[in-house]
Formats: structure tokens, sequence, C-alpha cells
């Protein structure tokens, strides 16, 4: 298992410099350049290029940035005055960590209930709301259900608080927006794959010891059904904890989405590149995680990794 | 012998998008107390639905009795709830299955697999548990058994896992034994172990079992009646020696001719029985095997034939046992039994 984890921390160091590469060529691709603006001088523009190193060869600001990179240094914003990157992503993530976990949390937990009961009762009624209620998820965009949960228990109701994110009410409608399509996508993951499941032989076997139904669901069933909705759990997961932009701004959540899409725009660089390396790595480390889970559900992947 | 199993025109059927299959038609028959019953026919003849229905393993709905009754010691299986079953299951009535590759589960250590038995009746206590399931390892030809105990199936061969499949049927006990073609997925080598373990297990624990099968091979080393199915029905029932020295159904001459064995020289084909089952979604008003057989008169298709008792054991269902009948000697009767082994 210790030789597997390390195998898989290796490639997983070699992805993050691939995507630091690739992200550095290209962000510096785009067209226009972070300090374009009416009122900028040839002189001040110099002068900033010189301050943040752009009058070097590019090879050589590439390998300035690993190095930073290795210390843990993701330089400073080229628009927000006087703020590291660091900082930044200090400042907005924990919003956006918080947000992701409860939704994560709803998302999953509702999930595997509705997927686990709607394959219990495939074709009756509670089989039928759980499909609906998919269906809702995965084709309803987030910003439309958080716009209309926003308006019913916001407005309408008055049952919980429109914006931002002070206190556990605050919490409940953005983390709903954001877990919904989680919930919909693994209850339907759940359900196939408990209804595949259940015709494997080894149920038939367990029926024939005589154990209680409950057990076989739960000891036979379940454990096996569970690993391909652990598959698809580790992107998703890094996905919804980083922030979805559009949700944290209707809400007026002070995330990391915020910063990201806007830094594209503004062509800054600093902020681009690191949060794309701090997202890959929290991809990278999610979808290891998620590898080291399934060898802890499934024996055999365990023994194929030694 | 004192019979532990009587099945009464047992009918099952399964209700699909297509109509009713009517899988098995009403067939009759008891299993005794120490012996090892035969059944079989061809893939599709009825000889797993009427195992599985044994102990109710086939999924209901869509499947369901039409007709008949199982009584095990003075109970009707087919009537009892989910939870009188599951004082049947594992300690009264123990089931192997085919494909040992995916009969246990992937996910659980061998030994807890054995002991799940336990779990819900409160037998022994946690330590003795342990012990029965170490006993029954080493019982099935596991010899370490303390390391297969913590080890999980994907670890295990086929002939080993097909071991632990009977460990698990054995295990609680059982009076009777269902194996559903236990040795078909292995090869021969390791087949003829697994039979010699279950012949060897019968003669110690002195359970019954039911064992179901497509070989004819595998009938003449381990059973003492046979009971030979096709289209649903039972169509010749009786010892081993009077199924193959003694065969009066044309299907079980044709099994019987179909045979491959090392004497035979290799220009001469084998004799399939031509022809296809038939359609159990409306089967004939006549004998099923009609439409195959080569001796079929016109009465075969009409209407059904009785069953013909030829000795106290030996029965069949065919018309040509009528008085009225040609007299037709079946061409199978000088295959040795040794040469199908």
């Amino acid at each position: 298992m210790g030789k597997y984890i390390i195998k898989r921390l290796g490639i997983s160091l070699a992805t993050i410099l691939v995507l630091v590469t690739v992200v550095f060529i290209l962000v510096r691709l785009m067209p226009g350049d972070p300090f374009t603006s009416d009122k900028m001088t040839p002189e001040i523009k110099a002068n900033l290029e010189k301050y943040y190193g752009f009058d070097k060869p590019l090879i050589e600001q590439y390998f300035t940035y690993l190095k930073n990179l290795l210390k843990g240094d993701l330089g400073y914003s080229m628009k927000y005055k006087n703020q590291t990157v660091n900082k930044i992503i200090e400042d907005s993530f924990p919003f956006s960590f918080d947000l992701g976990i409860r939704s994560l949390v709803f998302g999953i937990s509702f999930g595997l209930v509705f997927g686990i009961t709607a394959a219990l009762n495939r074709g009756k009624k509670l089989d039928f709301i759980s499909i609906v209620i998919a269906i809702i998820g995965t084709s309803v965009p987030d910003f439309i259900m958080g716009a209309l949960l926003q308006y019913f228990f916001g407005i309408k109701w008055g049952l919980f608080p429109v914006a931002q994110y002070l206190g556990f009410k605050h919490t409940i409608l953005p983390a709903i927006a954001v877990g919904f399509y989680t919930l919909a996508q693994v209850s339907r993951l759940m359900r196939a794959s408990m209804l595949e499941v259940v015709q494997q032989d080894y149920i038939k076997t367990a029926k024939s010891k005589g154990i209680s139904s409950f057990r076989v669901t739960y000891k036979h069933q379940i454990r096996n059904a569970i690993m391909p909705v652990v598959t698809v759990l580790g992107p998703t997961v890094a996905a919804v904890l980083t922030g979805t932009f559009v949700i944290e701004s209707i809400f007026a959540i002070p995330g990391m989405g915020k910063f990201y899409v806007q830094s594209v725009q503004n062509l800054d660089y600093s902020i681009v590149l690191g949060m794309t390396v701090f997202y890959g790595a929290f991809l990278v480390i999610a979808n290891m995680i998620v590898d080291i889970l399934y060898g802890l559900i499934d024996p055999r992947i365990r023994i194929a990794g030694k | 012998m004192d019979k532990i199993i009587e099945v009464n025109n047992l009918k099952f059927s399964f209700k699909t998008y297509g109509g009713v299959v009517q899988s098995v038609r009403g067939i009759s028959f008891d299993v005794c107390e120490g012996e090892i019953i035969g059944i079989v026919g061809e893939s599709g003849c009825g000889k797993s639905v009427t195992a599985q229905s044994l102990i109710r393993l086939n999924p209901e709905p869509p499947g369901f009795f039409e007709d008949g009754s199982i009584i095990y010691k003075g109970k009707d299986i087919t009537k009892m709830s989910e939870k009188e079953l599951r004082t049947i299951r594992g300690v009264e009535i123990g089931f192997i299955f085919q494909d040992p590759m995916t009969s246990l589960n992937p996910t659980m250590k061998i030994g807890k697999q054995i002991e799940e038995i336990f779990v819900q009746r409160k037998l022994y206590d946690k330590s003795q548990i342990k012990e029965k399931a170490l006993e029954i390892l080493k019982l099935v030809g596991i010899s370490d058994g303390e390391r297969r105990y913590n080890q999980y199936p994907h670890e295990l061969s086929g002939g080993m896992k097909q071991r632990v499949m009977i460990a698990i049927a054995l295990v609680g006990q059982p009076s009777v034994v269902i194996a559903d073609e236990p040795t078909t997925s292995l090869d021969v080598t390791i087949e003829a172990q697994i039979l010699d373990l279950l012949k060897d297990l019968q003669k110690k624990t002195k359970t019954s079992i039911i064992l179901i099968t497509h070989d004819l091979g595998v009938i003449a080393k381990m059973c003492d009646r046979v009971l030979v199915m096709y289209g649903g029905k039972i169509v010749e029932r009786g010892t081993v020696d009077d199924i193959f020295y003694n065969t009066k159904h044309p299907y079980t001459s044709g099994l019987l001719g179909s045979i491959a064995s090392l004497e035979t020289e290799k220009d001469v084909e084998l004799s399939p029985i031509e022809g296809t089952p038939p359609d159990l979604f409306s089967p004939p008003p006549g004998c099923p095997f009609a439409a195959r057989c080569e001796y079929a008169m016109e009465v075969c298709y009409k209407k059904m034939p009785p069953e013909y008792e030829l000795s106290e054991d030996h029965k069949t269902v065919c018309w040509l046992q009528h008085e009225y009948a040609p007299d037709i000697k079946l061409p199978c009767k000088n295959r040795e039994k040794s040469e199908v082994l």
C-alpha cells in the first residue's frame, strides 16, 4: 500500500508540473498583457514589466516561477495592488471550501439515500419521484436553481436569508444550489449500480444463507454498488470545493470563484496561474484519495496496486 | 428410507414482456435421506429453476408458483413467508452454485462469508463460530485455513473457490444440499476433485444431495437415482443403471448417444439430437420431445403421454410404452457406463 501511495504521489507531481507548464505558456499566448490600459505610459509599463520580471527571457521567467512555486510562493497579483496570490487564496478559499463541504455532504448523502431507495423500490412511486428529482438536478443549471431557491425560500416564504455568508442559516440555500447536481448524479449512478449488483450471483449466495434481506442489501449489495459512485466523486469533490463562481456571486459569497474568473479577463497572470495550480493540485489530490479509497473498498484493487 | 423433500406437481413460471414462460410444468419427485439424486437435462429444460424453487431463490416476481407443493419436513415451502424461509435456507437446505468465480462476494473475506450463516441465528458464540468456520475449511480440503480465512475470493483459484462454496453450503449442517452444476465452470481435473470431495462429504455427513447437471458422466459417477428433464417435465426417472443400461425414453437415449468418449474413432461423427427444445411460451400439447424424436407417432404430437411404470424406480413418460406402440429397441443399450466417465 505504501509503495502504491508513493507511486501515485509521483504521478500526481508530474501532472501538476505539466499543468503549470501548459498554463504558463497559454496564459502568455493570450492577446494583450496585464498592464495595457488607456492611461499607461511606456515608461511606467517598462517599470512594471521590470518589476514583475517580464523583461527577462520567457524560459528564465518559467524557471523563476517554478523555483518560487517550490517554496509555495505564488507571486504578487498584477491587478490587486500589493496583494499576494497566496493571500487572496487564503482569504477566499475558506468560504469556497466551507460551501463545498456543505454541498458535498448534502449532495452525496441525499444522493446515496435517494439512489438506494429508488433501486429497492424499482418501478414504484418512490423510484419515480427520485427520477424526477434527478432529472431536475441534472438539467436545471445551478444559477437558475440558486435564483429559484432565493425567490421561494428567501423572498416569498422568508425562511432563509437571500444572500451573504454569515451563519448556518445563510449556508443552506447556496449549499443546496451547488449540491443538487451532485445529488442527482450520485442518486442516478447509485440506483443503476444497485440494480446491477442485485443480479450478481453472490447476492443469490447471500440469500441462500438465510440472512435477512436488510443484511443482504447492506453487507453485500451496497458495498459493491458504491464503487462507480466513488469513481466520479474525485473530480466532483475538487470542482465543488474550489467553488462555483456563479453561485458565489448570486449569493454574494466572497469565495475563490470570483477572483478566478475576473483574473482571466484582467490577464492577471499570477492569479490565473496560482489558482490553476491550486485547483489542479486539489483535483489531483482528490483523485488520489479516491483511488486509495477505492482500494479500501475493493480488495482486488488494493492487491493490483502493490 | 424416509423422504425429506416431496415435490408434487410443481409448476413454476415467469412473467415476461413476451408472455408467461412455463419453465417447470408439473413435476413430482421426492428426495430420500442420505441419497444423491441427479437431475439431468440440456440448457433451458427447467432443472436450475426446479433447484432454485426448492428454497425459493428464483426472483418472485417475475417468477411465481402456478401450482404444486414442495413439502419439506411436513411444511410446504411454496407457501412460506420470507421469514420462515430464512429458517430453512442454509441450515436445513444448503445450496452450491454453478459459478464459483461470481458466486462469492468480492469485497468480503472468505471466513466472514462462511460465518455469515450463523449471524442471524444465535447457535454459537463468537469464538465457536470462528472454530466452526476453520473446521469446515479443513473438511472441504483447504489445508491452510487460518490464512484462507482472512483472504478475499480473488486470492483463491477456481477449485478453491468452489471448495469455499461447498463449505458455505455445509457449514450450517443442512439435511439437504442442492448442487446446481457445481463443476460446470471448472476444468476436468478439478471437477474430479470436487466431485470426490462432495461424495466423500456426503458419506461423512449423511446429507442428501440434489445434483443438477447436464453431464451424464457426473451422474454416473455420483448418483443413486436420476431424473431426466426435458421441456419443463421429467421424461424418465430411474436408478443410474436403469438410465444407462435400460434406457426407455428416446431423449435419454439421444443424450447418451451424443457423448464423445475416448474410444470413439476420430472419423466417427457424434450423433447430436437434431432440432431445438420446445418454446416454453407456448409448449406443445403433446410430448415436448416429439418434434425432435425419430420414433414420434401421431399421438405424440397431440397428447402428453402418461408416466409408465417399468419397475418400482424406473418410470418413463413416452407413448412407446403403450401396449399398441411398435416395439422399438433404443440404440444406446450397449454403451458402457464407464465409457462416459
